[in-house]
């Protein structure tokens, strides 16, 4: 899984059925320090994150066993709002 | 499989079930020689592992999902499955 902050969200109207009824969410991956680390995505969402919140997602096939048992053709979907990270005192954080 | 550093935790309230009741890692990959091998990743703990410890990390759903005894079917793609003590190389290999 992997660290990410949601920068937006998506709609899609004309879509796989599969897809129908799910949230469509951007993800900007961050870094345990917070910070930026590669480039936004695109995400469906199981957990009911909002703008701006801190989450981890999980890629390929994983990515769609939240729904089960229906089958969106996702590889990426948030599964956990992260309410706090602790890091090592005086470790690096990324 | 790959080589990590534990650099933290995080705690999430929100989060998909099967998530519940293991620790959710922060872990850095390494290279051989000790340097950051990209960005920090997510993982659930199968070994109660912490921040500071050497760890070996899988990073495909059937393996983390097992180690961390979830059915299939939940949405886990990497987990902390050991803790390495030591490394040997061939002559020449870094």
């Amino acid at each position: 899984m992997f660290l990410g902050r949601v920068v937006g969200s998506l709609w899609a109207t004309v879509k796989d059925p599969q897809m129908e009824g799910l949230r469509l969410l951007v993800i900007q991956p961050v870094t345990p320090a917070l910070e930026d680390a590669g480039k936004q995505l695109v995400c469906t969402d199981c957990t009911g994150a909002g703008a701006g919140e801190i989450v981890y997602w999980v890629r390929s096939k994983e990515a769609s066993f939240p729904f089960l048992p229906q089958e969106p053709p996702t590889d990426a979907t948030v599964v956990g709002i992260v309410d706090s990270i602790h890091l090592r005192a005086g470790g690096r954080a990324c | 499989m790959l080589i990590g550093r534990v650099v933290g935790d995080l705690t999430a309230t929100q989060k998909h079930p099967s998530h519940e009741g293991r620790k959710i890692l922060l872990v850095q990959p390494l290279n051989l020689d000790g340097t950051d091998r990209g960005n920090a990743i997510v993982a659930l703990d199968a070994v109660d592992a912490g921040a500071g410890d050497r760890v070996l990390i899988v990073t495909d759903g059937f393996a983390a999902m097992t180690a961390v005894d979830r059915p299939l079917g939940s949405p886990i793609d990497m987990a902390v499955i050991g803790f390495i003590d030591r490394i040997e190389l061939l002559p020449g290999v870094s």
